[in-house]
């Protein structure tokens, strides 16, 4: 079959590999029907994230339809379409039964890894570095989905791969990262990054009951669907992103805050240089522009959301703001597996259409344009999703 | 609760030798190391949290060797230029050295014998070495005495590297034993665990030295593991301790080719939050080639090798099965992840 492989840094090659085949009685394999990139895959095709391999199969926001199944899943069956959560979840320990399904304790064989990095290992994630178990992605024709049963939702008919997709990754995502913010009436809540992420985190903190929703980017398009989802929009390029925050707030500041932008934040200014510096030498492996600021402008006693990945060591994090103004910080890995089934509610009953998000279409095979476009925010790219 | 503690107290009573290594460790328990028959333990005194491993004593050794040398440096430089035949007029230098040797000691003794302090050494001695070097080359030093000076250094040197290597690699013997410790919680009741376990013939299930176990009867079963190059190791092994539900202790019958002792323990965790299973091992590696499959079967991190074991059994015994990415597609060659 064809897949999207990772060779290096900004090298991504669609090349033959062999089918995935049933390896755990669980499993299920998907005919992929849709695939996007995600913001997460950046950092992989930028070359922040360590232990990938070359050849490794990308992709970890798909869906499709059940060819196989395993002997043991008994909720699925051959010919169901299914979206598949992007981390891998056994629904039988400590966390799982938590609902804290990222943080599955026996999905990583390479839980070694992550715990030398860490301190623990986080769930298995398809297509995601060797960090978090190595597992071939569903940016190919066929994937191997382990723990079928916990990770898929059956989709009914009715609905576009595009409406139900994003309940792979982004949607959840955005959805947790305003539910983490712990919105009462009346709040104002400030979103770092217009990306597929901020777009879901600006609804979604709508839907929950934020007055106001005011973000942060510099791309004209993305700023433009930020204001179409009802949001107050900054362009960072433009104004001096705390001052601004501090006149629409009368000086209090928001009561959450949200970084949707992570390790890879860009910043006009010397501040950007000295974190890119630091970055390059690896005395720094993350750049949190974005997150110094959500802290410094975040109100006292209010919430700081991170989705925004982070895969390492941070310089000068404000730790004395988030003290002294009493912060409370929330963050994670989305437990996707959480929200399927609630979120794919809202979209049966009409509070969100998740297609709204998607900017390009292309095939698979043109997947390594895909990622450039998408890397580079050319031709106002905000999310590619493929065919086969 | 309060009759296990007082078992378990009995128990340590009778191996009164070893309480002092337990004092260390404040956990509930402590360390209960399988003996052989006659009562003699396998590795006595050894308690990875208790006592100070081999690696460990050497490096403190040598950083009070070193901070001595450094001492001595610092305040009699003349008298040791002339000792190891060096040019005279070197005070600063010589003093320079022996502030280098003080630090590096003092930082292994104040980090706990941490690898990249004694690693510090081994710097310390090749900047020794090059001075060493240019004084052999100087005509106003004694040659035979620079030498001389030399070969002590070196041997020095070669303490310095072994030590700090098997430091890093996380190798850590005791008596010439690898022993370890590992504890992981398993959101299962005591019962299912215990019994799977001791089912022996599960254990290569998730052990991945292992390649298969024999019973022979009750108490007795025969151990297979792999050897180098395709070889395998053979040893009997019986039960000493076998307390349902809680405890299993097990060791290789005297005179076998690889001494080995282990033991499983399965406590429940708090608040109903299944169990927490530790095990602890001791293997006593023989010479030769024996030796070197089980030095190869705990690689360079022995605790996290066997992590990685306990790791499976958790798996089988809270899903079913053990995860893999074996045999998955990828676009290179071999298409496994690595482990
Ligand atoms: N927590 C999770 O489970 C999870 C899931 C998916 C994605 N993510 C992460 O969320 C983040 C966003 O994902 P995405 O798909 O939207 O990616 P994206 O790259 O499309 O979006 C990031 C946006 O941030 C903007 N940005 C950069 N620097 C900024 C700054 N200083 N201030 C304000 N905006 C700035 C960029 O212009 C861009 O529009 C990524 O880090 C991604 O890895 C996390």
């Amino acid at each position: 079959m064809k897949a999207n492989c990772w060779y290096g840094k900004q090298d991504m090659r669609v090349v033959d590999v062999p089918d995935p085949k049933i390896l755990n009685k669980k499993d299920a394999i998907v005919k992929v029907s849709s695939a996007a990139i995600c913001g997460s895959e950046l950092h992989l095709y930028n070359g922040f994230v360590p232990t990938m391999e070359q050849g490794d199969v990308m992709g970890h926001e798909f869906m499709g339809e059940i060819v196989e199944i395993g002997p043991e899943v008994k909720q699925r069956r051959v010919g169901d379409r299914v979206v598949v959560a992007f981390p891998i979840s056994c629904g039988q320990c400590f966390f799982c039964k938590k609902e804290l399904y990222s943080l599955c304790e026996n999905t990583n064989p390479n839980a070694w890894m992550a715990e030398k990095f860490f301190g623990h290992s986080p769930a298995g994630i398809y297509g995601y570095s060797h960090l978090t178990g190595g597992f071939a992605g569903g940016q190919a024709e066929y994937v191997r989905v382990p723990f079928a049963d916990v990770g898929t939702i059956k989709i009914e008919n009715g609905f576009s791969d595009e409406q139900v997709l994003f309940l792979s990754d982004i949607f959840p995502t955005g959805y947790m990262a305003a539910e983490q913010c712990n919105i009462q009436p009346g709040d104002t809540v400030a979103i770092w990054g217009c990306g597929p992420v901020g777009q879901f985190a600006i609804r979604s903190a709508f839907l929950l009951g934020a007055e106001r929703v005011i973000a942060i980017d510099r791309f004209p398009a993305r700023l433009q669907m930020a204001r179409d989802g009802g949001a107050d929009t900054i362009d960072y390029e433009e104004t001096d992103v705390y001052d601004t925050l501090m006149q629409l707030t009368g000086g209090r500041g928001p009561d959450s805050c949200m970084d949707a932008v992570g390790l890879e934040a860009h910043m006009p200014g010397l501040l950007y240089y000295y974190d890119r510096i630091k970055q390059a030498m690896m005395s720094e492996s993350d750049r949190p522009i974005a997150l110094r600021q959500a802290i410094m402008a975040c109100r006292n006693g209010g919430t700081v959301s991170i989705p925004g990945v982070y895969g390492g060591l941070i310089d000068k994090m404000p730790m004395g703001a988030v003290m002294n103004k009493a912060l409370t910080i929330k963050t994670g890995q989305t437990h996707c597996q959480r929200y399927l089934k609630p979120l794919l509610d809202r979209i049966a009953h009409g509070d969100v259409d998740p297609s709204f998000v998607v900017t390009h279409r292309m095939k698979l095979a043109e997947a390594p344009q895909g990622f450039d476009m998408f890397n580079r925010k050319q031709d106002g790219c905000i999310k590619i999703v493929m065919t086969p | 609760m309060a009759r296990r503690s007082l078992k378990r107290t009995a128990r340590r009573t009778a191996h009164g030798a070893r309480d002092k290594a337990q004092a260390a460790v404040s956990r509930k328990g402590g360390r209960i190391m399988a003996s052989h028959a006659n009562g003699e333990a396998l590795c006595p005194g050894s308690s990875r949290n208790g006592s100070l491993s081999q690696e460990k004593m050497w490096a403190y050794g040598l950083g009070l060797f070193g901070i001595g040398l450094g001492l001595a440096e610092l305040m009699v430089p003349r008298r040791l230029a002339r000792m190891i035949g060096a040019p005279p007029r070197h005070d600063g230098l010589i003093r320079a050295m022996g502030l280098r040797e003080i630090a590096s000691g003092v930082g292994i003794l104040t980090q706990g014998s941490s690898a990249t302090a004694v690693w510090s050494r081994v710097a310390g001695d090749a900047m020794d070495l090059a001075c060493l070097g240019a004084a052999f080359m100087s005509n106003r030093s004694h040659r035979g005495r620079v030498a001389l000076a030399t070969a002590a250094v070196s041997g020095a040197t070669l303490l310095d590297m072994i030590t700090a290597q098997q430091l890093s690699r996380g190798i850590e013997t005791r008596n010439g034993c690898i022993s370890l410790t590992v504890a992981l919680v398993i959101d299962r009741p005591q019962q299912g665990l215990y019994r799977h376990w001791r089912e022996l013939t599960n254990l290569p299930t998730f052990m991945k030295h292992l390649v298969r176990i024999e019973i022979q009867d009750d108490r007795r079963s025969h151990w297979v593991a792999k050897g180098p190059a395709g070889s395998t190791v053979e040893w009997d092994a019986e039960i000493i301790e076998d307390r349902p539900n809680e405890y299993i202790a097990w060791r290789s019958i005297e005179g076998s080719q690889v001494d080995h002792a282990g033991s499983v323990r399965f406590e429940p965790a708090s608040g109903g939050r299944g169990t927490i299973v530790t095990v602890e091992m001791e293997y006593r590696p023989p010479l030769g080639t024996v030796g070197a499959a089980v030095a190869a079967w705990f690689g360079e991190d022995p605790n996290q090798t066997v992590k990685m074991d306990l790791r499976r059994f958790k798996q089988m015994m809270e899903t079913g099965e053990v995860i893999t990415t074996e045999g998955q597609p990828a676009g290179r060659a071999e298409s496994t992840s690595r482990k």
